[in-house]
């Protein structure tokens, strides 16, 4: 890092303050000079007053991992002033709001310190507290426009489109990024060492966050029914839907909506009418974190076992219990593989970016019909609300929703008497009806014990056999997900595996291990269950190491669990504080172990 | 839950309805609930009122949670559908299937176990919703398939079958109903079926959520001395409001009696619900005396019973939500999937 097009900075500022927009402005004028970038926003659960941070990774090799060393601090938050000092890598420089004195203990050896008069440059030229505050953001984006030449006319022309119908606010923005980029431009040597330079390795890439993805797949999977109870950090995600919906789905003469979005009065009545409207025959979904999917539990086993689809988008938070609700993990892979009570086993996907968001919504509704069960995606925080760097999306037209076997009102006029869990063709799935189709399909969903016609049993060879076709079920279900993504290189003697957001920290530590002589192949789990390429790869090395972002190393159990590889031959390299994964973290443990191994 | 086929052996002269079924269509399996159970003769009353309305047995959908009360969804109507789902948690998927369906006619049976204990949020939040259903709760103040203990709707003082007294509050769902703003609210007694039927009618034509409390009387576990759910205690208590009638709109209405005492109240489907009051001035489109008249008769250790409330102005889930009036199962994909050329338009603005 460090170079041209090749460095990380970071903003430090206070809750409800208005950064955040600031942030995105100068991360997505980045983007638009054609260079790779990725935007961290570590914020508090709060709504304002507590420190919140935004990492921005510029990166000209494309990896877009949270970066381990940041090169620049704007330090506008006193509260943390001390902290946010110590971050800056040596050699680099600090960005501090010089309206007041900086307090001698707070300097730092071997940094550069640049001192703006942000504060006062507000109260001199706007008027009103508001403005003087908000617009600060703005001033500091102008400053680092001019430290990191970040293209101004770019920055002019987002303006524009944010505030082409608010020319007041137009103004005062033009105004404060004028005074920061000019105050910079005259008191320091801009620009910087390690600056900006326009490229064209953007591409035809996109910004979007995960949850915004996943409610616009959620819309072109064909989902018309969302319930949901607000909780961090999924909610976005219903409200993308919406958002979407809005656009879409409302008749143009009516004002009518061709959707029904219900929040719910908690997490237990939006898993219920998640289920009953997948029950009655719609795509449905909700979504939720993993205090959210503890509750559901209840009505997870239902719907496993009266096998009804539904799709879960869990957004994975830090647990257990409330944990810290906007830091990230993947902390819920066992919840969701096992959820409920007695014998259960559910699909789980597992996205690794606001794109795989976007087209899991159709994977997850085809599989949730198909296999009449809940499917579940594990996005997290990390994926599910920031900005990342994506492949602009497409949509294959000719692409029809597997509805599965539903027998239909001419099917059923053949039918004499409809039992509702016989395995006809052997694949462990029976043919469903939906209610209100024809008086042939009726039949009475029962949580209780029930035999292969859907009447109530007590009987132990009757109920056997239908949870043992719910293992068969599973086992076909093993070879429709989507399968792992390899990534293979000649002569490699060891082998990473890991899932979901991991993913863009792991391909740059392979980089970096391969740097040190250390070649691995890589394997990204996508979904739950495993099929039988995963046991294949783990066999075939005899160093594998499990990324993943728990403290009990869940992936690593369910593989060992399910595939039967020992526990003891897979070694765990876990990060589980909450912030999103490092490629140093992975490097440091493959390194380190191999130091051991050898020492 | 339990149940046992009934024998489909049918007297060749029984009456037909305009869908041309008998009565014997609208029943279901073989009840296992204890003989003489309140339950059995709500079921029965179901039975009559979806003959007599000649709705068609697999256009409506049979929603229950857990409980004696929520087994009975599978004695009546075998040709719908029936979920019996998780207990207390009943409005919430029925809530789902209508969002999904909203052509269907939705049953839901509860119990006071099942509604005002566990269910009580789920219960509420339906009425707030005003889903389209009729909600009957078999209200008989006890846990019977646990044998015996409370329920919420125990009265301060009634006593279990080992003689404890219940010392806490009961939960009135016609007086939560009312205070929460439900758009059709009555209560009844299963020994009453000349009352029910016409209340279910109309609670079936309701264009919301119609909450009905049946008092319903356990015969094992609370029909004792010192019970107040019991046949006894009701049949001695009740303070009927007014006889009620349930006119569907199909049907010619008759010209109302000369009696003036009779009020008619509209359904938004046209349909008519034709009271005959017994108590002067009583108003059944008035929430606070409703609310007045369940809470005197309550400080009398009586029990009101009747259509105690209707508003048939308010606006059910769909209408709040803005639904299509198509259901959403039936709209085809190509109308839900924008398609990739609104797709590319889209990323524009993520760039």
């Amino acid at each position: 890092m460090s170079g041209i097009n090749d460095f990380a900075f970071k903003m430090a500022t206070v809750n409800g303050t208005g950064s955040a927009s600031a942030n995105s402005l100068l991360m997505q004028a980045i983007f638009r000079m054609g260079i790779p970038v990725t935007g961290k926003n570590i914020f508090p659960s709060n709504i304002q007053g507590l420190p919140t941070f935004y990492e921005v990774r510029v990166s000209k090799d494309g990896y877009t991992a949270r970066p381990q060393h940041v090169d620049l601090v704007v330090a506008l938050n006193p509260s943390t002033y001390a902290k946010d000092v110590a971050t800056v890598r040596p050699g680099g420089y600090l960005v501090y709001d010089s309206s007041w004195p900086l307090e001698s203990e707070l300097e730092r050896e071997g940094i550069t310190i640049i001192g703006i008069p942000f504060g006062q440059m507000c109260v001199d030229t706007f008027i009103g507290d508001r403005d003087r505050t908000l617009l600060r953001n703005i001033v500091y984006a102008g400053a680092l426009a001019a430290l990191l030449e970040i293209d101004m006319d770019i920055i002019g022309q987002m303006l524009i489109e944010k505030f082409s119908k608010k020319k007041k606010l137009l103004e005062s923005n033009n105004t404060a990024i004028r005074l920061g980029y000019d105050y910079a431009k005259q008191h320091f040597a801009c620009p910087l060492p390690f600056h900006l330079e326009k490229m064209d390795a953007t591409g035809d890439s996109i910004l979007i966050d995960g949850n915004t993805a996943a409610g616009l797949g959620a819309v072109y999977a064909g989902a018309t029914v969302g319930a949901w109870y607000p909780i961090t950090p999924s909610t976005s995600l219903m409200e993308a839907f919406r958002g979407f919906c809005e656009r879409f789905r409302v008749e143009p003469d009516t004002g009518l909506h061709k959707y029904c979005i219900i929040q719910a009065e908690d997490e237990l009545a939006a898993a219920g009418i998640v289920i009953g409207a997948g029950w009655a025959g719609a795509r449905a979904f909700t979504n939720t974190s993993g205090p959210g999917i503890s509750l559901m539990q209840e009505f997870i086993g239902l719907a496993y076992y009266t096998e009804i689809p539904a799709v879960f988008y869990d957004v994975q938070r830090t647990g257990p219990a409330t944990g810290m609700p906007t830091r990230t993990q993947q902390c819920d892979l066992m919840s969701l593989a096992y959820a409920s009570h007695g014998d259960t086993k559910h699909i789980v996907l597992f996205p690794c970016s606001p794109e795989e968001c976007f087209y899991i919504g159709t994977t997850a509704f085809d599989l949730a019909e198909r296999f009449q069960t809940p499917v579940f995606v594990a996005s997290d925080l990390d994926i599910g609300m920031n900005d990342w760097m994506c492949k602009r999306l497409v949509w294959d037209d000719s692409y029809q929703p597997d509805r599965g076997k539903v027998l239909d009102a001419t099917e059923l006029e053949q039918v004499k008497k409809f039992s509702r869990y016989l395995d006809v063709d052997g694949d462990g799935i029976a043919a469903r009806t939906l209610p209100g189709v024809h008086p042939n399909g009726a039949y009475f969903v029962r949580g209780s014990g029930h035999d292969k016609h859907g009447a109530y049993t007590e009987d132990s060879d009757a109920y056997q056999e239908v949870v043992d076709r719910l293992t068969r079920k599973f086992a076909t279900a093993a070879t429709v997900v989507p399968a792992p993504e390899f990534h293979m290189q000649p002569d490699a003697h060891v082998a990473i595996v890991s899932l979901g957001s991991c993913h863009t920290a792991v391909l740059e530590a392979i980089d970096r291990l391969r740097d040190q002589g250390i070649v691995a192949n890589y394997m990204r789990i996508k979904a739950f269950p495993f099929n039988s390429s995963v046991r294949e790869f783990i066999d075939a090395h005899d160093a594998v190491f499990v990324v993943e972002q728990n403290r009990d190393a869940q992936l690593r159990s369910l593989l060992a669990i399910e595939t039967g590889v020992p526990r003891d031959n897979m070694t765990p390299v876990l990060d589980y504080g909450g912030m999103p994964l490092t490629a140093n973290v992975v490097v440091t443990a493959v390194a380190n172990h191999f130091a051991e191994v050898s020492a | 839950m339990t149940s046992i086929a009934k024998p489909p052996v049918r007297h060749p002269g029984l009456q037909r309805n305009a869908l041309g079924f008998t009565v014997r269509d609208y029943e279901g399996a073989m009840s296992t609930l204890c003989a003489g159970c309140g339950h059995d003769s709500v079921t029965a009353a179901l039975v009559q009122s979806f003959w007599e309305l000649s709705l068609p047995p697999h256009r409506a959908a049979k929603m229950s949670g857990i409980g004696c009360s929520s087994k009975t969804t599978a004695y009546f109507m075998k040709q719908s559908h029936g979920f019996n789902s998780v207990h207390g948690r009943m409005p919430s998927v029925t809530s789902g299937a209508s969002a999904a369906n909203r052509d269907l006619t939705y049953i839901g049976i509860s119990g006071d176990g099942d509604s005002l204990s566990i269910g009580l949020g789920q219960l509420s939040h339906a009425i707030r919703r005003n889903v389209r259903m009729l909600y009957v709760i078999d209200n008989n103040g006890v846990y019977g398939l646990t044998k015996g203990q409370f329920s919420a709707s125990a009265d301060i003082g009634s006593t279990s079958k080992k003689g404890e007294a219940n010392m806490q509050q009961p939960i009135d769902p016609v007086l939560l109903a009312l205070s929460l703003g439900a758009t059709f609210v009555a209560r009844s007694f299963s020994g009453d079926k000349a009352q029910l039927v016409p209340i279910l009618k109309a609670g079936l034509s309701h264009n919301g959520l119609a909450l009905i409390d049946v008092i319903s009387p356990c015969v094992t576990f609370n029909d004792h001395e010192g019970s107040t759910k019991s046949y006894k205690f009701t049949r001695e208590h009740e303070v009927e409001i007014s006889a009620a009638d349930f006119v569907p709109l199909r049907r010619e209405i008759t010209a109302p009696d000369t009696d003036s005492e009779v009020s008619v109240v509209a359904m938004h489907d046209g349909s008519t619900v034709r009271f005959r009051k017994t108590a002067d001035s009583y108003d059944p489109t008035d929430r606070e005396q409703a609310y007045a008249h369940v809470r005197a008769c309550q400080l009398r250790h009586e029990v009101a019973t009747g259509l105690l409330f209707i508003d048939e102005s308010g606006q059910d889930m769909h209408a709040m939500a803005k639904t299509t009036t198509q259901p959403l199962v039936d709209l085809p994909f190509a109308d839900l999937c924008p398609g990739n050329a609104a797709l590319q338009s889209l990323m524009e603005q993520y760039r």
